[in-house]
């Protein structure tokens, strides 16, 4: 017996000691390939913005933003200790962005997408989004139908909406006392319906007077006999929602009849006007973010992003560098690249991104809530550089107050959302 | 409304007219003369704006204004002499369907080359801003647009109707094989005409490129103007022309005026029933060859 137990434990190692090491050895085996795993394979992160067609200018910005999210991740040691990817995609149109959507949900088995910049795309990826349930920043659409009427589960908007923009500056507007009478000139499509509703019930509940209101066909090119008409009618405010190139071409006309009313807009691409120059352009805006905020972390931000892209960041880069980067708190904060986790984790999630104060994502539509920026527009000779073309004058709703007061209000929302599962 | 306020109006239709008038004019010669109801016309106008941009680094605003409108002649006259004369024999819907296709292959091809979203074109120094007499403003660009289409319709009137070259163009238009029976080649003439109406189409570009934008679809809605126009003045009219031209600037103005949303329609109401009174259109003669 003793000779047996000699020649079968003869190491000196017990039966038990052996068998805690082969348990332990058999954990390491499994362990490890993990670990090589994890080196290998990061996590992916698609990311859909448009690089040709006629957004095609934003591209350049929301690949930069994401990228240096991304990078600022991988140098703080990953996500639950993997590098993080991003994979870029062409959002060319609707019908590309929901393919391209698909092909990073099962070809590429991305944690999350984001990016997007036409608000059709972003319907369309938020569609297959939900059927695949897997997480959708939408960091670029404005249409309120993506947090309304057709808001999803698993999909979030850093992007503001476009109730956000209208009543940033209309809500400025309405405080200006010598803005009484206001004359309406919107593109007659769905986008500028939706401004001009927002605005027209801001202006009821103020008590101004709405002088005229004219729906003009997309497209039009010289809108003189529009200047004439409200020259006769002599407003304090001309209230535009024009889009696109339309807005430059009115604004340039609108300089050149020399009217000395006040201009005012319910949204502008910055990535539109700075390659057009500020001369198509005069008047009050509502801005989502600007390179020039003075919050801490915005200067090294321009700095860095300027570094890579050539330009400073449009609100574009802010949009895509925000939506990960709030991706991969969430992700830290629930240990999980699960979407659904993501998501219960994402919903009333507060952090703060280069807008000097909380943001968070509203629970019942998953919209972020956030600050916006009235701005003006510089003179010529006020411009220290080309991209010098807005001045920040008011941010709405300023300090210590709620930035609700912006979002659409939940009594009026369309939103009814999957339940969680 | 006040006075000075309706008069403004009325100066802005008839500002539009005159660049609906230059157009027209170039549709109508060339329709009169050859006999092709060119669909290139809207392209031609946007061609001209797009070599103005191109040429204002190098030669300034001013030049263009005639650089610009010449190449595009001579492109006119290369298309003349490479197709639509070979098509003269043949069914006269086939010009129509050559210009037709020409005008989708170039507007494709100026969105290959300077790309669909446009170019940035601003007014010319120094004709930027408006020019005010009491509570009557006006853009100072427009004053200009306005002189320039005036002295140039001016222009093709006397050389349309005091020298032997307008003389012979004219006769053409009304009776070719006589012009041909006289000894004279109408060959060169038909190459000159189709050159001279695509160089109108370009000023028109030209002096429309400051106010409106330079993109690829610009020339759409005033190619399709101008043949409303050169339809209610009559066909071959010069004079149908300018005042169909002048017609249709003033109603589309005043009907953004009365009710916009008629503004889009009216010049075809207006055609509908000029047409329905009128069938040769306002000034339109009975020619022979379009009965």
């Amino acid at each position: 017996m003793k000779t047996r137990r000699n020649s079968f434990g003869g190491s000196g190692i017990s039966r038990r000691r052996f068998l805690g090491l082969a348990a332990g050895s058999a954990a390491v085996g499994v362990g490890f390939p993990a670990i090589l795993r994890a080196q290998q394979e990061p996590f992916k992160i698609g990311h859909i913005a448009p690089q040709t067609g006629f957004l095609a200018a934003f591209g350049k910005y929301a690949n930069t933003g994401a990228q240096m999210a991304v990078d600022e991740i991988n140098e703080k040691g990953g996500l639950l200790g993997r590098k993080v990817e991003v994979i870029n995609e062409d959002e060319a149109n609707p019908g590309v962005a929901a393919q391209k959507a698909r092909k990073l949900i099962e070809k590429d088995n991305v944690i999350a997408i984001t990016g997007i910049v036409s608000s059709a795309s972003a319907l369309a990826v938020g569609d297959e989004a939900q059927r695949a349930k897997i997480l959708f920043i939408n960091a670029g659409a404005n249409s309120d139908e993506i947090r309304g009427a057709r808001c999803h589960r698993y999909v979030f908007s850093v992007e503001g909406s476009n109730t956000q923009y209208v009543s940033a500056v209309a809500t400025w507007l309405l405080q200006q006392p010598n803005l009484k009478r206001w004359y309406f000139l919107t593109s007659d499509y769905a986008f500028g319906h939706d401004l001009l509703k927002v605005t027209q019930k801001l202006l009821q509940k103020a008590g101004r007077e709405q002088i005229g209101s004219e729906l003009i066909p997309t497209g039009t090119a010289d809108f003189s006999s529009y200047l004439l008409k409200v020259k006769a009618a002599n407003p304090d405010l001309v209230f535009q929602n024009l889009a696109g190139t339309d807005q430059t071409n009115f604004l340039k006309q609108f300089k050149e009849f020399g009217l000395e009313m006040q201009v005012a807009g319910g949204l502008v691409d910055t990535a539109v006007v700075w390659p057009v120059g500020v001369e198509s352009l005069t008047g009050h805006f509502p801005l989502l973010w600007w390179h020039e905020l003075k919050y801490p972390g915005v200067s090294e931000f321009v700095a860095k992003f300027k570094k890579i892209a050539g330009d400073p960041p449009e609100n574009q880069g802010w949009g895509d560098y925000t939506a990960i980067r709030a991706l991969g708190e969430v992700v830290k904060k629930v240990s999980s690249t699960d979407s659904k986790a993501i998501v219960k984790g994402m919903e009333g999630f507060q952090f703060e991104c280069l807008k000097g104060r909380t943001l968070y994502f509203r629970e019942w539509d998953h919209q972020l809530i956030m600050p916006m920026y009235t701005v003006r527009t510089k003179q010529k000779n006020e411009m220290k550089d080309k991209w010098d073309i807005f001045e920040v004058i008011a941010e709405v709703p300023p300090q210590g107050q709620s930035a609700e007061s912006i979002a659409i209000p939940r009594s009026e929302s369309l939103c009814k959302m999957e339940p969680a599962d | 409304m006040t006075w000075p306020a309706l008069t403004e109006y009325l100066l802005n239709g008839f500002v539009m007219g005159t660049l609906y008038v230059l157009m027209a004019i170039g549709l109508s010669l060339i329709f009169g003369m050859i006999g092709v109801i060119n669909f290139c016309h809207g392209i031609l106008f946007t061609l001209g704006a797009y070599a103005a941009v191109v040429l204002k680094d190098s030669v300034g605003f001013g030049p263009s204004l005639i650089i610009s409108p010449v190449m595009v002649g001579i492109l006119g006259m290369l298309v003349e002499v490479v197709f639509l004369r070979r098509l003269y024999r043949a069914d006269p819907a086939s010009g129509l369907l050559l210009t037709f296709g020409l005008a989708m292959v170039a507007e494709q091809l100026v969105r290959i080359i300077w790309g669909t979203s446009g170019l940035p074109y601003n007014i010319p120094r120094g004709l930027t801003g408006a020019l005010s007499m009491g509570t009557f403003v006006y853009p100072k660009y427009r004053y200009f647009i306005l002189v320039c289409a005036v002295a140039l319709i001016a222009g093709l009137w006397w050389f349309l109707e005091k020298t032997p070259y307008g003389m012979i163009i004219r006769a053409g238009s009304r009776d070719g094989e006589m012009v041909r029976i006289l000894g004279i080649s109408l060959r060169p003439i038909f190459t000159f005409v189709f050159g001279l109406g695509s160089a109108l189409a370009a000023i028109a570009g030209v002096l429309m490129a400051p106010v409106a934008g330079v993109q690829p679809a610009m020339g759409t809605d005033v190619g399709t103007a101008a043949f409303v126009v050169v339809t209610i003045g009559g066909l071959g009219s010069f004079w149908g022309a300018v005042i169909a031209g002048i017609l249709v600037g003033e109603v589309v103005n005043l009907s953004i005026l009365i009710w916009p949303p008629m503004a889009q329609a009216s010049m075809y109401i207006l055609m509908a029933v000029v047409l329905l009174t009128r069938p040769r259109g306002l000034l339109g003669e009975r020619w022979e060859k379009f009965e």
